[in-house]
This record gives structure tokens, C-alpha cells and sequence, in this order.
């Protein structure tokens, strides 16, 4: 059962990974167009890189 | 900020980014599909005017949206905070049952402890942060000394944890940290859920608003210019364009026209007006130019005057308490009764408070109020949904509860039953000269019954004579000279009419040739009216038409539209005590009406519905918005509403029955966590499922 050691901080790092994630996410506002975002991905443009965000990190 | 009604795929995106970006001044500009809109970021000097040029270029219909209406939507601060408490308590779940599966599978001893101890450390502090909205308002309930379902809620979730906590210090065998975190988890779905529902109805209703920019144009030391209306104070002069709605209460000092008063009163006739009139925000001046002195603006004026009225009608509504609110009422005590015996009895029974404790939040953590949390919002979520792709904005949380109650319905005339937009009756009394002198005469002119006679006219293949010398005289009429005769359109005194006039809208025609010719105009039925008012009439429900318009006009379009019970020339304050009558007598009312008049009769109905097309202040005073121009969503509105209530119901059934089969073992102290956390699943999806069913 040693190995518990180990393997229940790993497994909150990894969920504590997750939820970060998450709120990085919800910063950076993907959830505020979820029908064009979903659509832009058919897109030809921007392919290539990524479009400089207008809305990312300030309040619009 | 601008508004793109038909943009709907990857090309519309990006071809108006492409087109935004390429217009001199622009900074930035982003599509938002979700919203149907765009944000522009651009040099000061960039009007939205040229940009929907621009657009309208690229083949895009674009609107000015006033950002200024739009604050609640462009920061959506609650819908972000309920969605990170709702990811936490994901997060906190997910690790919490891990470590609840390893002890159910056998974990014991030390193991179980140091497994509890994690869980503890995990669930308290998310609980802390995830349950707030609960415990704030039960909080907020229990001050006022009433119950709401929140009550129950949050003393299972603070009893679960707190009993818990006790087990785990004393290595104890049952602790309930994941049913109280998963708790906390599908409420808050319930919870979101709910919120997004109203949100989009929100949003859109307050693109309505947005879309009219108060923009006044003010004269000062004889110059024009565009500012804002907040920024008009009394005494300012306004100049109002013809076709152009009033925006304060003023005092007309030049200019002479007519002005459209229905949306105020109900009247479809126009009323001339001149110089030394007063007139109110609202009216819609028709003809001619207007300069106005204001009398009062903004806040002060007789729009926002009406807020009172609307106010003190209102308080009726505050009384409804929500089916949700209602099954609380009658299962907090029963739960807590049965919580608070089982404790009393195996403490009694055993002597050991610890046992007994431990029952008591078994009891309270089984009896599912997360199925009866669900209960409601999953269901009006589904409904709304259905109603809203339908153009229905459900604005208020318990509409479709009240919608599903009512037994009359009361609709207004002008603009809510009708188009308000005029239509002639009887042009083919027109000889063909004087048709097309008519004609001619129309079309020279804004006023909407010119437009509606050109319109009609045209219809009909006749072809416009040759008139020379054609000169409008606001607020009377139109003429010209058709070889060597004069001929007039417009009012009947101004054409020299005489005689018995008649009771309809009418404008006249005259070539000084015979009598005039009167010109008669009736409102037409919106379209799908009839079918609205059969289907409301086929479910049982009393039809009401209430006008303020005279009682021919009134008579005519009832009869047409298949509505018994009529009252004409009804003022605004009449509306609404007719309507409180209505309500006195134990009649649930459903009142349909679009403009300033109505707005008292729809905050006093038990629900209310208004058109887009009306008066701000009544689709704000109202609980349901009704996108597009279409009726015949009514019918299918209340029976949405009636399907809504009857699944609210059945999930309460089926949270009941879970009860009945969960609380004896619960009780006889046969629940171990396992099967509590099994419960809850189990009637929360079934709870959510049957709600999909109404889509």
C-alpha cells in the first residue's frame, strides 16, 4: 500500500491540472460564442496561425 | 457594437470580419454567432452608420445596437461565477469519489481514515465555495421566515459534511463527504441550467431595447446635431423627422403635422398637430417636421411616468409562489420531521448520539432534494428551448408555471391583434383619372396612409398621372395640378368635404370635379391572429379583446377575428382595473398588448405577453416576448406551458416514490453511503429525462 504515496498526489495533481485548465478557459472567454467558435474551425483561414485575439485578457 | 440578424455559417464570419477590417478607421472587429453580433473596435471619428454601409455592401442586413443596454449581457459575471463554482465542484466530485470507491470496495483502517481525512480536505473548502448560492438564499429565506427549496438543501449539505467530519475523527466507518459534494454538483447544474435559459431570452430582449439608439437630434443657436438623449434637459429644442418617434414631452414651436398616438392610446386615427401642442414621448410624428421645446426628458417624462402605475400593479404578481417554492413547503417539514424522529428514536433506542446523528443525515442526504432541485429547471430549460427556437423569450422564471394556468386572455387592438399598419377599403371608388391623380399624390408623400394608398394602387396596375407643381402641407394633406386642375388628398375639411363622416380612418380625395371621395382604412389582422385566438379558444379559455380605439373600428376586427366579449375606447388605467376585475372574480389572466397603454394592464395580468414590435416599456413590463410577426406561437405557447407543468409534476412524483423506497432503509439505518450516492444518480437522471421529453 506504499505505493498510495505516490499515487494520490499524482492523481490530485492531475485533477488540480484539469481544473486549472478549465479556469483558464473560462478566462480567456471560449465559452461567450460557442456557435461561431464551433463553425470557425471549417474555416480556411487563420489555418496557419493563430488570430491575433482582440478579446482575450480585457473586458470588451 | 452592431446587430447581423442573418448571419448563420463560416462564411457570413468571415466574410464580414473581412469586410469590417477593411473599412478605413477599424481597429478590430469580432462575430459573435452565438449572439448574431459584432464588435468593433475603431478610431473615435468611425460612425456605425458607414459601417452598415460597408456591410450592407457585402450583402449583411447590420444594426446599431446602443452598448449602453447591452452592460448586463457584455459582462456576464453570474453565468461565469456559477460556471466555475459548477467546474470545481465537478473537479471536487470526481476526486472524492475515487477515493469513496476504494473504501466502498474494502478499504479499512488506516487506509480509510487517511482516505476520509483527503476527502474532508477536498469536499469542505469546495462546499465552502460551490454552495454558496444555496446557503445565501436559504439564508436569505429563513430571515423573512419563509421556505424555499434551498432550506432543505443546505442544511443536507452542512449536515452531511458536518456529520462526516465527526465520523472521520472518530475513524468511524460512513462518511458522506461525496454525497454532500455531488449534491452540491447537480444542483448546480440545475442551477446553471436555469440561469443560461433566462440569459439568452434576456440577451435578446435587451438587443430589442438596444437596437432603438436614443439619438435626438437638438437645435441649438440654430445648428443641428446628433447627441445623445440623456443629455436633453427641459427647454432644449428637438427637431423630430417625419416617421420619427417622439423622444421627449415637449411643446411643438414650429412645424405643424399629424401624430400616430397609438402606442399610447390605443387610437389608430392620427391626430393633426401644430404649433402650441404639446405632445408625448412616444407619439410618432407622421408628416411633416416638428420642432419641439422640451417639457421633460428622460426620467421625468409621461413614459416613464407610467413606471409607477406599472409598479403598483406588479405587487399582485409578487405574490405567485413557484410550484418549486410549493413542493418545498410541503417537503422540508416532512423530511425534517422524519429526520428528526429517526435521531430522537435510535438515540432513545441505542443511546448513542453519534449513531443517531449519522441516520439523520443518512435521511436527509436519501430523500434526493437534488431530484426535486432538478425538478423545475430541467423542465422549463427543455420548454424554453422549444418556445424560444419558436421566436418566444420566456423572460421570467415562472411564466410558463402561470402561462399554464390561465383561463382568459385578454388582447389589446391596435398593433398587438392587428399590424397597425393601415390598408384601404374601398379605392376602387376611385375613377381611373382620379386613380392615378391619387396615386400620384400618394406617392409624393411619407404619411403611412399615402404609402398604404400607393401601395395598394400600385397593386391594382394603375399607373401614376403626371402632376406638376406637388406640394405636401404638413398636417393637412398633398396637392398638385393635373392639367389645369387642382386635386388634394388629405384631410376633409382641408379637401372641402361635407356631410356625415365616417367612423373609420379615412383620408379623402378631391379633384373639384363632384364631392370628394372618402378614402376608408381598416387595420388588418396580424397574421396567424385567427389561428392564435381559435387555438386559445379551442383550449377552453375565454378570449377578451380590449381597445382603446372607437368602437366601429373595434366591432369590425372582432367580429373578423372571432372575438365575443369586446370593450372599446377603454383608457389605460381602465385597462388595468378591468384586468384586476378579471383577477378579483378568481380569473387567471393572460394579457397580450404592445404599447404604453397596455403596460399598467400587463403588469397587473397573472402573465403577460407582448410583441417585438412594441413599446419598450411594454415588452419590459411584460413576462414573455413574442419575436417575429407571427401569432400563431400562442397556442402553441399555452400548450407547451400546460406539457411544462404536467412533466413538473410527474418529476415531483417520481422524486416522491424514491422517497418512499429510499427513507424506510434510510430510517431502519440500513443506508450506507454507497447506496445514498446511487439514489441521488439515479433520480436525477430520470428527473432529467423526463424533462427532455418536452422539447
Amino acid at each position: 500500500m506504499e505505493v498510495l504515496v505516490y499515487l494520490i498526489p499524482v492523481s490530485l495533481f492531475l485533477g488540480a491540472l484539469g481544473l486549472a485548465g478549465f479556469f483558464w478557459t473560462l478566462r480567456s472567454r471560449q465559452y461567450e460564442d460557442p456557435e461561431g467558435d464551433k463553425r470557425r474551425i471549417l474555416n480556411s483561414e487563420w489555418d496557419d496561425k493563430p488570430k491575433p485575439d482582440q478579446n482575450s485578457g480585457k473586458d470588451a | 457594437m452592431l446587430s447581423l440578424p442573418t448571419i448563420h455559417c463560416a462564411g457570413c464570419i468571415s466574410s464580414v470580419e473581412r469586410a469590417l477590417n477593411a473599412a478605413p478607421g477599424v481597429l478590430a472587429a469580432r462575430v459573435n454567432l452565438t449572439l448574431k453580433r459584432a464588435s468593433v473596435d475603431a478610431e473615435p471619428g468611425v460612425v456605425a452608420d458607414d459601417l452598415i454601409t460597408v456591410l450592407d455592401r457585402a450583402g449583411f442586413e447590420a444594426h446599431e445596437l446602443d452598448p449602453g443596454a447591452l452592460a448586463v449581457t457584455g459582462t456576464d459575471r453570474t453565468g461565469r461565477d456559477l460556471l466555475m463554482r459548477l467546474g470545481v465542484a465537478g473537479f471536487a466530485m470526481m476526486n472524492v469519489m475515487l477515493l469513496s470507491i476504494s473504501v466502498w470496495a474494502g478499504a479499512d483502517d488506516a487506509t480509510r481514515d487517511l482516505f476520509h481525512w483527503i476527502s474532508a480536505a477536498i469536499t469542505l473548502p469546495a462546499i465552502a465555495f460551490c454552495a454558496q448560492p444555496f446557503f445565501k438564499n436559504a439564508w436569505s429565506a429563513l430571515r423573512v421566515g419563509r421556505m424555499n427549496m434551498d432550506v432543505p438543501i443546505a442544511l443536507a449539505i452542512l449536515l452531511a459534511a458536518g456529520t462526516s467530519l465527526y465520523e472521520t475523527a472518530q475513524s468511524g466507518e460512513h462518511a458522506y463527504f461525496d454525497a454532500a459534494i455531488a449534491l452540491t454538483f447537480f444542483l448546480l447544474i440545475g442551477r446553471y441550467l436555469d440561469y443560461r435559459t433566462r440569459a439568452v431570452a434576456r440577451s435578446a430582449a435587451e438587443e430589442l431595447a438596444a437596437l432603438e439608439v436614443p439619438r435626438v437630434v437638438r437645435l441649438q443657436d440654430g445648428q443641428e446635431d446628433t447627441v445623445d438623449l440623456s443629455e436633453i434637459v427641459a427647454g432644449d429644442l428637438v427637431r423630430v423627422r417625419p416617421g420619427g418617434r417622439m423622444p421627449v414631452d415637449g411643446e411643438v414651436t414650429d412645424g405643424s403635422s399629424e401624430i400616430d398616438r397609438s402606442l399610447l392610446t390605443g387610437e389608430t386615427a392620427p391626430v393633426p398637430c401644430g404649433v402650441g401642442d404639446t405632445v408625448q414621448a412616444g407619439e410618432v410624428n407622421l408628416t411633416g417636421p416638428l420642432t419641439l421645446r422640451t417639457i421633460a426628458a428622460g426620467r421625468d417624462s409621461s413614459l416613464h411616468a407610467l413606471a409607477d402605475l406599472v409598479a403598483v400593479a406588479e405587487s399582485g404578481r409578487a405574490r405567485y409562489s413557484s410550484l418549486a417554492d410549493k413542493a418545498a413547503k410541503l417537503y422540508a417539514p416532512g423530511v425534517h420531521i422524519i429526520a428528526v424522529l429517526a435521531m430522537a428514536g435510535w438515540w432513545l433506542g441505542t443511546g448513542d448520539l453519534r449513531v443517531a446523528l449519522n441516520i439523520a443525515a443518512a435521511v436527509l442526504i436519501i430523500t434526493c432534494p437534488c431530484a426535486l432541485g432538478l425538478a423545475v429547471p430541467a423542465v422549463t430549460t427543455a420548454a424554453s428551448g422549444r418556445l424560444f427556437r419558436k421566436g418566444m423569450l420566456i423572460k421570467s422564471a415562472t411564466a410558463l408555471e402561470r402561462l399554464a394556468e390561465i383561463d382568459t386572455v385578454v388582447f389589446d387592438k391596435t398593433g398587438t391583434l392587428t399590424e397597425g399598419v393601415p390598408v384601404p377599403e374601398n379605392s376602387a371608388d376611385l375613377t381611373g383619372v382620379q386613380a392615378a391623380c391619387a396615386l400620384a399624390l400618394a406617392q409624393a408623400s411619407a404619411h403611412p396612409l399615402a404609402a398604404a394608398l400607393a401601395k395598394d394602387l400600385t397593386a391594382r396596375g394603375i399607373v401614376a398621372a403626371a402632376l406638376s407643381d406637388v406640394r405636401e402641407q404638413p398636417g393637412f394633406g398633398i396637392e398638385g395640378d393635373h392639367s389645369g386642375t387642382r386635386v388634394r388628398l388629405g384631410r376633409a375639411d382641408w379637401v372641402g368635404a361635407t356631410g356625415p363622416m365616417p367612423m373609420l380612418t379615412a383620408t379623402w380625395f378631391a379633384d373639384g370635379e363632384g364631392p370628394p371621395v372618402a378614402l376608408r382604412f381598416r387595420d388588418t389582422l396580424r397574421s396567424g391572429a385567427l389561428q392564435a385566438v381559435s387555438e386559445l379558444r379551442a383550449a377552453g379559455l375565454d378570449v377578451q379583446l380590449l381597445s382603446g380605439d372607437s368602437s366601429a373600428a373595434v366591432a369590425a376586427l372582432a367580429s373578423e377575428a372571432g372575438i365575443d366579449t369586446v370593450r372599446a375606447g377603454v383608457l389605460p388605467a381602465e385597462k388595468a382595473a378591468h384586468v384586476a376585475a378579471l383577477s378579483d372574480a378568481g380569473r387567471k389572466v393572460l394579457m397580450v398588448g404592445d404599447g404604453l397603454n397596455d403596460t399598467a394592464a400587463l403588469a397587473a395580468a397573472h402573465v403577460s405577453i407582448s410583441p417585438a414590435s412594441g413599446l419598450d416599456a411594454a415588452r419590459v413590463a411584460s413576462d414573455v416576448v413574442l419575436m417575429g410577426n407571427d401569432l400563431s406561437a400562442l397556442g402553441d405557447a399555452h400548450r407547451t406551458a400546460r406539457r411544462a407543468v404536467a412533466r413538473i409534476h410527474e418529476n415531483f412524483r417520481l422524486a416522491t416514490i424514491y422517497n418512499i423506497g429510499a427513507v424506510p432503509l434510510a430510517v431502519a439505518g440500513l443506508a450506507t453511503p454507497l447506496i445514498a450516492a446511487l439514489a441521488m444518480s439515479a433520480s436525477s437522471i430520470t428527473v432529467s429525462l423526463n424533462a427532455l421529453r418536452v422539447r
